[in-house]
């Protein structure tokens, strides 16, 4: 599916809204194609793509509203899908908490595409993959790779005169990397807006690494270390934090964020000093979505406009914490409106600030301490305090003295992100996972409360 | 239409500020859309062999078409308030075949074109012969016989898209109500049903239609005590079910009496919903956990989950052979173990069976997603490993020439892969009820719902919570716990289990969203036990302050 311009888009969702009958109705438009190549023991094992274009009509009538969307795109098929909005609208029970529509907003041009990755085709992605298996077959090691691209578009409108546009390309790649024997495993991962930028071979080179690093690994007792929370893991313990932000959780005291007693913990130094924590669209390593609820998904496939409604509000630039302290909290508008607030809507991408040391850096300035590679089916355990459990994996080590000596077991932990970034001791340069940017954290007394044998 | 009509026809009442992400491809639909019969069989058979003999003329040595119409309903409550429903519909045609040796698949949307279908698998024969020059052996598939045209259905006694939305919302509503008038201080609350039309064709000579419904009531009840910061929550017990709306009705059999009251084939939402708003205050008061050693008792409402982690991923044979090393990993239950014939992997009371035919279970079909008749057969016997899971490009590395039939797709669009069949811990033979397992037990936790939950990648190293913890002193139960969490390694554990109750007790638990797989696929799983018991189990306290 070619994606479509503004104004093929604009003529669209304009079709659309001049059918209305409603007192409001936004409209929602979003396509793109999603491809992928898998492989596993160094062979491919699967591939494939799917494209679709989807509008997404939404009607306000009162305080009720009603949706419906659609794939085909004549005149007939958009107004009959307006009318099937307008009738579940009608019978739609009425929400005291609707929100009427919002006006004209001005939504940034975030540097979210690439030419270099809408135009890649299967020839690309097997040569992707051809040359992560090579570098591990000439070291006899095994591969299991995913790569998985996206170009497409998204665009809205409203019957009040919003409209915003955005188009946007998207690369995830990872590679687990394991020894002929089993004994030794590697990670790594990448994601870029550009395809250009992923050079599989060499990344791949990583995961190489540490899987013939990691073999032989020694037990350590559980218990509390320091530890070197590469940006994979990091970003992984931040993604709860992260997505917990809301205001109304933590006004209803069910968050991190509620204060005892009432109310939220904003303006309160919560972590060290040197965390600050914000989101910034227009970033050009990490950019993210303009307008929030855009119709895309975390992995970056178009879901069409069915994907999600937007309410328009428009991303910015937002500090979430800064020198430790909570500067900002998400709001819905429902509960900004009752707050007498503006309503900021969550982050779809955060870049945590770090300093200008590398991972080696970071090592070298050990004197005993633990390099984790990646965390593993971290699950919450406890919203109240954000407190996490999961495993280390695919590349464990014990540092001492400033130096990698050995590679250890995998251990299970419990810990929390707010009492990491409260024992910081560190932090690296930043670098992109998965939309954000996350620094290696040095932080003490990390909690480790048991040992896994799985490699 | 009336308003009282609402019921029969979509709404997206608080609404569309609350939508959540539709599945890939799909389109919200009225309620009237769901109860369409759908394209007639004769025209599914039609685009079935165009597809298939596009594919072979295309030099493909094998072919299947699956032509999926998925329909799902999600009516979502909080407190007073209808947060949303919605109702979405997805059709489409997924062909996969093999030429050159290797998988191709290509999937097409909304069509009833044969030229479409052809086209389609013109593409998955392209991608296939594309993909060969980068494999290292050919796809080998076990021979699998036609079975012509045949079809299979879940038993349904009433149609859960047959009920107007008005009953599902009011149901729901009350269900809040009770909870709040019991101490709540919020309630989520969803109801989740789902039908997956599905008609599946190979070049073997197997024409099959499947039409099967599954439905998941469930809520979250919180209490918050804003003076002492202490917040605590307990879900549902409800299990999601490959039945449809009759589940939502209680015979006398299906309740479970005792410290609480547990559910069988049918849920009592509303009795359900008063008892947890209820519990959730009483967990804000419960005594927190001493750690240490402490011997479980195990309801199967909570341990279907400890089954579906350490011995249901464990045992599928494409983990175990590494094709999931890069996301859902591989396992410790290698081949090795299998061979050797005395891999201990449980004590001798620890039974497991694989069965996709257990009526009302959630991985209940006819056929799997390949053409393979469904089947029950043994992975743990007296507590040995004897067998995986496996497909049809698998099974001969067991040396086995029949595949055991749990091949799935989650949608027309997504290519069919290894995904779990219900995996049950088998009744104990002797008799044997809770009430007597509890007696016997000196310092124990009774444990009732699931909760929080991780594992190793190699299904190793686990760690659960639950929902209700009851401290066991001396055979009585004595209170109620809060933070607690078992971890163990999943040889230990079922090594550790001395006791199952009888069949009496035997009941399943399940999931709607078993994920695996790259791009990741969802599979609805069941898994049934009896309560049983596990001595000398690591406890730890989950407190913590922040």
């Amino acid at each position: 599916m070619a994606i479509i311009s503004k104004e093929e888009a604009k003529k669209i969702l304009d079709k659309a809204l001049s059918f209305s009958k409603a007192d409001e109705m936004s409209v929602s438009l979003g396509g793109g194609r999603t491809s992928n190549i898998r492989y596993a023991l160094n062979s491919v094992s699967s591939g494939g793509e799917f494209d679709n274009m989807s509008l997404l009509i939404t009607a306000g009538i009162g305080k009720r509203m009603g949706s419906a969307t659609i794939n085909e795109f004549n005149d007939k098929a958009i107004e009959r899908t307006v009318r099937r909005a307008e009738e579940i609208a009608r019978l739609a029970p009425e929400n005291s908490e609707y929100m009427p529509m919002i006006g004209p907003q001005t939504y940034l041009e975030t540097p979210m595409y690439s030419e270099n990755t809408a135009k890649m085709d299967a020839e690309y992605r097997a040569q992707v993959a051809f040359d992560s298996v090579d570098a591990c077959e000439q070291k006899n090691l095994s591969a299991a790779g995913f790569m998985q691209d996206s170009a497409g578009f998204s665009a809205i409108a409203n019957s009040k005169g919003l409209f915003g546009y955005n188009k946007a390309t998207s690369v995830d790649f990872s590679v687990t990397v394991r020894t002929a024997d089993a004994t030794g495993s590697g990670y790594v991962t990448r994601d870029f807006n550009d395809i250009s930028k992923l050079k599989t071979r060499s990344v791949t080179g990583i995961a190489m690494q540490k899987a013939l690093a990691s073999t032989n690994a020694r037990a350590l007792e559980p218990g509390k270390y320091t530890v070197i929370l590469e940006p994979t893991a990091m970003g992984t313990l931040l993604q709860s934090m992260m997505g917990g932000m809301d205001t109304r959780l933590a006004d209803e005291g069910r968050s991190f964020l509620s204060k005892k007693g009432g109310g939220t913990r904003l303006g309160e130094k919560m972590l060290d000093e040197r965390v600050t924590i914000y989101s910034d669209p227009m970033n050009l390593e990490a950019p993210s979505e303009p307008f929030a609820g855009e119709g895309r998904n975390r992995t970056g496939s178009f879901l069409g406009g069915g994907g999600a409604v937007s309410d328009g509000r428009p991303q910015e630039k937002i500090t979430w914490f800064e020198n430790g302290v909570v500067k900002n909290m998400s709001y819905s508008r429902f509960w900004a409106d009752k707050k007498g607030v503006k309503a900021v809507p969550p982050p779809t991408g955060f870049i945590m600030a770090g300093g200008n040391q590398s991972l080696a850096d970071l090592i070298k300035s050990t004197d005993k301490g633990i390099l984790v590679t990646r965390l593993w089916y971290v699950r919450m355990v406890d919203p109240k305090t954000l407190l996490q459990t999961g495993l280390t994996r695919d590349g464990t080590f014990y540092i001492e003295n400033g130096q990698i000596k050995f590679p250890i077991k995998n251990f299970r932990f419990n810990e929390s992100a707010v009492i990491v970034l409260n024992n910081v001791e560190a932090l690296g340069a930043p670098i992109r996972v998965g939309g954000n940017l996350i620094p290696p954290v040095k932080a003490r007394d990390f909690t480790f409360t048991s040992l896994s044998d799985a490699v | 239409m009336n308003r009282r009509d609402f019921t029969q026809t979509l709404g997206l009442g608080a609404a569309g500020l609350f939508m959540p992400k539709i599945p890939a491809l799909a389109r919200t639909v009225t309620a009237e859309e769901l109860l369409e019969p759908g394209l007639d069989i004769a025209i599914k058979k039609r685009l079935a062999d165009a597809g298939l003999h596009a594919a072979t003329a295309k030099g493909a040595t094998y072919a299947d078409v699956r032509i999926g119409r998925y329909l799902n309903q999600y009516v979502m409550t909080r407190e007073d308030k209808v947060q949303n429903i919605i109702n979405t519909e997805s059709f489409g045609v997924g062909v996969r075949v093999i030429a050159n040796g290797c998988w191709g698949f290509a999937a097409i949307g909304d069509t009833q074109s044969e030229e479409d279908v052809a086209r389609t698998a013109e593409k998955a024969v392209a991608f296939a012969k594309a993909h060969s020059r980068l494999m290292k052996k050919p796809i080998q598939l076990a021979p699998q016989k036609g079975f012509g045209e045949v079809s299979w259905k879940t038993k349904v006694e009433k149609n859960s898209f047959e009920i107007p939305v008005k009953e599902k919302v009011e149901l729901l509503l009350t269900a809040n109500g009770i909870a709040m008038q019991n101490g709540a201080s919020f309630i989520n609350n969803t109801l989740f049903m789902i039908n997956e039309q599905k008609y599946f064709a190979s070049t073997d000579g197997s024409y099959i239609d499947q039409d099967v419904h599954r439905i998941w009531p469930n809520f979250t009840v919180t209490a918050v005590d804003k003076a002492s910061g202490l917040m605590a929550t307990r879900d549902s017990l409800s299990a999601p079910m490959g039945r449809s709306y009759d589940y939502l009705q209680t015979a006398p059999p299906d309740r479970l009496t005792g410290v609480t009251t547990r559910y069988n084939q049918g849920y009592d939402m509303l009795e359900d919903a008063e008892a947890a708003a209820k519990q959730a205050r009483l967990k804000l008061k419960a005594k927190t956990v001493e750690p240490g050693k402490w011997d479980l008792v195990l309801d199967p409402s909570h341990t279907y989950l400890t089954i579906h982690e350490s011995v249901g991923h464990a045992t599928e044979l494409d983990r175990v052979l590494g094709y999931e090393a890069n996301l859902a990993g591989t396992s410790f239950a290698t081949i090795d173990k299998w061979k050797s014939k005395n891999f201990n992997y449980g004590s001798p009371v620890v039974n497991f069976f694989a069965d996709k035919t257990q009526p009302g279970s959630l991985g209940d079909v006819g056929w799997d997603d390949e053409g393979v008749k469904t089947k029950k057969w043994d992975i743990i016997k007296d507590g040995i490993l004897v067998n995986y899971q496996a497909i049809r490009d698998q099974v001969h590395m067991l040396g086995e020439t029949e595949s055991q039939g749990c091949c799935y797709a989650d949608s027309w669009s997504t290519v069919q892969f290894q995904r779990m069949a219900n995996i049950s811990l088998a009744p104990g033979k002797e008799r044997l009820s809770v009430d007597e397992m509890i007696k016997d037990v000196k310092k124990g936790i009774y444990i009732i719902g699931d909760g929080s939950y991780s594992i190793d990648q190699q299904r190793y190293n686990f760690q659960f919570g639950g929902q209700l913890f009851y401290e066991i002193k001396d055979g009585q139960i004595v209170g109620m716990l809060r933070d607690v969490a078992y971890q163990s390694n999943t040889q230990e554990f079922w090594n550790s289990c001395v006791k199952v109750c009888d069949e009496r007790d035997y009941r399943m638990g399940g999931t709607f969203f078993d994920g695996k797989g790259q791009p990741a696929q969802i599979n609805s799983v069941s898994h049934g036990s009896s309560t049983a018991r596990f001595n000398g189990v690591n406890v730890l306290n989950t407190g913590r302050k922040i």
